[in-house]
């Protein structure tokens, strides 16, 4: 009892539902360390781009070699993420729908890019799918080189986005209402038309959210890809990742900067949606 | 009607057929198989030659940094989580919403843009470099952050800094914090009420989330890359992997996937430990409600 009547004998409580003491000092420690170690970084790539000049930011950023790498990496990252769409869909389904020997590890391995470092991922897709590898000998045979061409990039982003398609889709399935399917049974809806009709508008926000996830993965992807891409200019095979870590290996801050910037924005718009689905996606089920 | 019955449990089941084949298809190829590949193209030069590049100097000085880049990354975030969540879930406030997506920022921008944010900051261009420099000049030390050790785990804090809070703030949550509140009514200080109610609480889901941020700080390349440029000194093990399966001939990329094959084991014992940790999360999450 004298904690609480010394707590409110100094301190003013404006909020008389803030009972649980610690809220200034939680608060305060979230906000220092969260503008110390991620914000104050963030923008000093900010305040280094807005001193360079409008003209010499336009410049930059419609180098050649940037445009076909911010070209390349959103739309190899575009078609992973759709690709990832329909087999996370389909993983998702089998995971949360059927019961078959080996569905936990299955479930397991789902995971398993999450897990294993970029670096990793990136050297052994690359030898896999080389001229030498197991899948690039089988590909080689019918005149598909794999390994540093666009394909190779796209598998690489495959890879690295599937957990995020599964993972959105999974929690939603599972908590699907089963009224709903019956009452398309009921109606005499086959089961092609109730899922494409019923289960798939159900999941469109999960779905929408797991493709925006591993889209902006993708665009910002970097270990994963470097090895697999080739990362040559003449077949546009660098992605931006890439051309952002050679400017500042070469020193050439202002171009790392404006490019970043530019991936920043995109980045954002990207979390931003996220944000707004999943807004509307609980509001959606609230109502329910 | 008996017909019918059969043909649709027949359809249904064929379906069902395609669809599990399609899915171990998938996962067997795009996921297992490359992993199967990381080991025998380990092995490919026989086990001693496995033993032997593991144990090369630059290896385990690789291991340490990545262990200690992976240690100082789980403790600092571990902080971060319990703190924010702390606030995120038990208080409600102004723009509580901004912070919460303030906090997820690390998990949507590219690694690359970590490390140079970094380099903005603290290195020869940026407008925090005078300070170091003063504090180098009275303090008569030799600090340096970028392309030093501080800055190898800047980048792995940086990476993994909102993977323990995002799984602890759910569980908070959904639990409520009447509890808390009684507690606090009842005469009970932070400390206890944190120790007693709202720790035992989120005890799984902190597991849970510390084990995340130390596999995706064992692995980080990106952000790391950009601050460390010294082989032997500052590089964790995927930028020595970088290093050995970029010099080029056949022994060293070998000796590349042996390296790999180390953290490869771990994300399986990580992957282990994750599904262990996630039932008894559930079980746990079910056994209170």
């Amino acid at each position: 009892m004298r904690s609480i009547a010394s707590r409110n004998g100094k301190i003013k409580v404006k909020r008389s539902d803030r009972v649980i003491p610690g809220f200034g000092l939680s608060l305060g420690i979230t906000i220092v360390m969260l503008s110390v170690l991620i914000l104050i970084p963030l923008a000093s790539v900010l305040l280094y781009s807005f001193q360079l000049s409008p003209d010499k930011f336009v410049t930059l950023i419609t180098n050649r070699a940037v445009l076909f790498a911010f070209g390349t990496s959103i739309s190899c990252a575009f078609i992973a993420a759709l690709i990832n769409c329909i087999f996370g869909t389909v993983l998702a389904w089998v995971l949360v729908r059927y019961d078959f020997p080996g569905k936990r590890i299955l479930d397991g391995v789902v995971e398993l890019p999450f897990c294993l470092p970029t670096a990793v991922a990136g050297i052994t897709l690359s030898k896999l799918y080389s001229d030498t590898g197991w899948m690039g000998r089988i590909f080689s045979r019918i005149g598909v080189k794999i390994s540093y061409t666009h394909i190779g990039l796209t598998i690489a982003l495959i890879f690295i986005g599937i957990p995020f398609v599964v993972r959105a889709i999974q929690p939603v399935l599972e908590n699907l209402d089963p009224q709903l399917e019956e009452a398309a049974y009921a109606l005499g809806a086959n089961p092609r038309i109730t899922f494409f009709k019923i289960i798939l508008s159900e999941l469109r926000p999960a779905l929408l959210t797991g493709f925006a996830l591993a889209f902006a993965r993708g665009i910002g992807e970097y270990g994963s890809v470097i090895y697999i891409s080739g990362n040559s200019a003449k077949d546009h095979t660098q992605v931006i990742s890439y051309v952002i870590m050679q400017k500042l290996n070469y020193m050439d801050y202002a171009s790392a900067t404006a490019i970043a910037l530019v991936l920043l924005i995109i980045s954002f718009s990207i979390l931003f949606l996220i944000n707004v689905i999943q807004i509307r996606q609980s509001k959606r089920t609230n109502y329910l | 009607m008996d017909y019918t019955e059969q043909t649709k449990q027949k359809g249904h089941n064929l379906v069902k057929g395609v669809l599990i084949t399609i899915s171990v298809l998938f996962v067997g190829i795009m996921l297992i198989l490359p992993m199967v590949s990381v080991v025998t193209n380990a092995l490919s030069k026989g086990f001693s030659f496995y033993v032997h590049s593991l144990t090369t100097e630059y290896v385990v000085s690789a291991l340490v940094i990545t262990l200690l880049a992976t240690l100082v990354a789980v403790v600092v975030n571990t902080f971060f989580g319990i703190m924010a969540s702390w606030a995120l879930t038990r208080f409600s406030f102004k723009g509580k919403h901004v912070l919460a997506t303030l906090i997820d920022i690390p998990f949507s921008i590219s690694p690359v843009i970590a490390g140079l944010s970094y380099i903005m900051t603290f290195g020869r261009m940026g407008w925090a470099a005078p300070v170091i420099n003063w504090i180098n000049a009275t303090f008569h030390t030799d600090l340096q952050i970028v392309f030093a050790l501080p800055g190898v785990l800047l980048a792995t804090i940086f990476v993994t800094f909102p993977f323990i809070s995002r799984e602890i703030i759910p569980v908070l949550n959904s639990e409520g914090c009447d509890e808390e509140e009684a507690a606090a009514l009842m005469g009970a200080g932070g400390f206890t009420i944190f120790r007693k109610i709202t720790f035992p609480k989120m005890k799984w889901a902190l597991i849970y989330g510390m084990i995340l941020c130390a596999a995706r700080a064992l692995g980080e390349f990106g952000a790391v890359s950009a601050l460390s440029k010294t082989r032997g000194k500052t590089f964790t093990l995927p930028l020595e992997i970088d290093a050995l399966y970029l010099s080029g001939d056949s022994d060293s990329i070998v000796s590349a996937f042996s390296v790999s094959s180390i953290l490869v084991i771990l994300a399986i014992v990580v992957l282990v430990l994750r599904n262990i940790f996630e039932y008894r999360e559930k079980k746990s999450s079910n056994e209170s409600r």
